[in-house]
């Protein structure tokens, strides 16, 4: 038993909140994020900002930094809404999403940004 | 000029067999593997797979005359060498759509692999593909509510979904099954299931389990700040005990229920599907006793075809099989199959299995579930071969971790993301998978536990149905 490991995950635990894809890896640097965003571009989908306060994460709809950047190609463009966004609202989430106008869903959605979760 | 009532046995060929017919765009076309009795000419049996499976019968009868019989007759328009076997053929055969009822794939499936498949001119016969022409698949509900919607409702997107079927099978308590749902959910899972033996028997009524499970279910979301579900399985003895649980599962929340399409019958199940769409529910499909009519290669019902059944019929989720686990499954094959229950148009590509194109229109997606015997040493290659849209099921794989179900769960969510994000930055998961794995095992001892557990296993068998595809 002294090899095992507790779970530590618990209601009272704000660190065991999680928002999705990515959520259970270490949050992202600049070039990984970058490279999400170049993913995003190669596929054709329309990259997407939004955030939210970490304690209504759990609904739909967050709040849109400004509209989705339809057509944008431009990585560091790009880059710098999302840098925007989060110097805006420091202690929010900040979600990187990838519209897909065919599908008609998101094919990617990231939170890149991390808020204090609660 | 009309013609005489002449009583007697026809050769079946001067009716059924045409070898000059164009399909129409309407017909519902069939492709069967024929294996025929020594001596019998391909067209002859041909034309009585055509004949018994759709208008005809052993002799002339007064009553043929009374309607237009070549306007509802099928017809086999060709016939092909199967490729590495000469001890069969492939027959086609076009059936005129007026001969079956809209939105019934019972009706559809009950001509088409009926008497046909006892008759004694063949050793064996196997139903390889089907196309369902567009207009008939307008009239099929389908699966109620589609990939997308199910993303949108459970908030899932650009991953594939992660599921667990609890285990034992059999046996448990339903406080003590609710714990297995619990631990699983916490740690990561979007869904535990129910196993497709799991119904309401006397250790465990199914009222007793969806309380629990939904307990389950709430704490875990109240936990991790993730929206969750279990296939809660309402295949029943009767259908109506089926809709009476999903009733009920719908009144206490449960976001998706589950049914066995097969062994509950294609009537259940296309009557479920339907009160799913009509009541927000997501449907997971289990395909219990598929290898009985789909493994022999030589006779039976290809799994293609059993997929395009429940496509029509309806379901969010199927049971794929996993290329890489304990069960049966030809790559390419699969790769085929999973064609046929996402995209909305499949072309023929033989080098798949795939005889027609198969045009879908709008009918929503099917999820592929890839389940059965899988561990965290497949995830590249699963998230390789399956993409996002799936769901990938992890039993023993989650709960066989040595710190238990939170830990298993957590294991596998890390691994999943590891390779999606790796995926995504353009490395080749099947080659670097390892590398990959290791890495992420660094900030996750729960992956690591699981990598050094699994390390060993591997299933090399090879598969017993191959595609008709080297020649000899």
């Amino acid at each position: 038993m002294s090899d095992m490991q507790d779970y530590k995950s618990s209601l009272g635990n704000a660190e065991s909140r999680k928002f999705e894809t990515f959520s259970y890896l270490p949050s992202m640097d600049a070039d990984q994020i970058r490279t999400q965003i170049e993913f995003i571009v190669s596929k054709g989908w329309n990259p997407s900002i939004e955030h939210t306060e970490p304690e209504n994460a759990s609904g739909s709809y967050w709040y849109m930094w400004k509209l989705p950047m339809f057509g944008e190609t431009d990585v560091d463009a790009i880059l710098a809404e999302c840098e925007a966004c989060h110097q805006a609202h420091p202690k929010n989430h900040v979600r990187l999403l990838g519209l897909d106008n065919y599908a008609q869903c998101a094919g990617a959605s990231m939170v890149i940004y991390r808020g204090e979760t609660v | 000029m009309a013609k005489k009532y002449d009583a007697g046995v026809k050769e079946y060929r001067e009716t059924y067999w045409m070898p000059d017919y164009t399909p129409k765009e309407t017909d519902i076309l069939a492709c069967f593997k024929v294996t025929p009795q020594p001596g019998v000419p391909r067209e002859e049996v041909a034309a009585a797979v055509a004949a018994e499976s759709s208008t005809g019968t052993w002799t002339t009868v007064w009553t043929d005359l009374l309607t237009d019989l070549d306007y509802y007759k099928g017809r086999a328009y060709a016939i092909e060498d199967v490729p590495g076997d000469d001890t069969c053929f492939y027959a086609f055969v076009a059936y005129p759509i007026d001969l079956f009822e809209e939105g019934s794939v019972v009706n559809v499936m009950t001509s088409l692999v009926g008497n046909v498949f006892g008759f004694k001119a063949l050793r064996a016969l196997r139903l390889e593909d089907i196309r369902f022409p567009l207009a008939y698949v307008l009239t099929c509900n389908g699966p109620p509510q589609g990939i997308q919607v199910e993303r949108d409702m459970l908030n899932k997107y650009g991953r594939p979904l992660l599921g667990c079927t609890i285990k034992p099978k059999l046996g448990l308590s339903a406080k003590n099954y609710g714990r297995a749902c619990y631990e699983g959910l916490r740690g990561g899972l979007d869904f535990t299931k129910d196993d497709e033996n799991v119904n309401s028997q006397p250790f465990m009524r199914w009222k007793h389990r969806f309380d629990f499970v939904m307990e389950a279910i709430h704490k875990a979301e109240a936990e991790t700040g993730e929206r969750k579900g279990h296939y809660l399985n309402v295949t029943a003895p009767t259908a109506d005990e089926m809709m009476k649980r999903a009733e009920y599962a719908k009144e206490i929340g449960a976001p998706i229920i589950m049914h066995d399409y097969l062994t509950g019958g294609w009537s259940a199940n296309t009557q479920l599907a339907q009160w799913c769409q009509d009541n927000g529910m997501l449907l997971h499909i289990h395909r219990a006793m598929h290898a009985v009519l789909d493994r022999n290669p030589h006779h039976g019902i290809h799994f293609r075809v059993l997929t395009k059944i429940l496509r029509l019929s309806g379901g969010d989720h199927l049971h794929s099989g996993t290329v890489v686990g304990k069960l049966e499954g030809d790559r390419d094959a699969t790769l085929g199959w999973i064609d046929i229950m996402r995209d909305s148009f499949v072309k023929e590509d033989r080098s798949r299995g795939i005889f027609f194109d198969q045009d879908w229109g709008s009918m929503p997606g099917v999820l592929p579930v890839a389940s059965g015997g899988i561990h965290v040493w497949h995830m590249p290659a699963l998230v390789n071969i399956f993409g996002d849209d799936s769901v990938l099921q992890f039993g023993g794989g989650t709960l066989g971790h040595p710190w238990g179900n939170a830990a298993g769960a957590a294991a596998n969510r890390v691994a999943v993301e590891a390779c999606v994000e790796a995926r995504n930055q353009g490395r080749e998961l099947e080659k670097e998978g390892k590398d990959i794995l290791t890495n992420a095992a660094a900030s996750s001892p729960e992956l690591k536990a699981a990598m050094e557990t699994w390390k060993e296993i591997k299933f090399e068998f090879d598969t017993v149905d191959k595609l008709d595809v080297s020649h000899k």
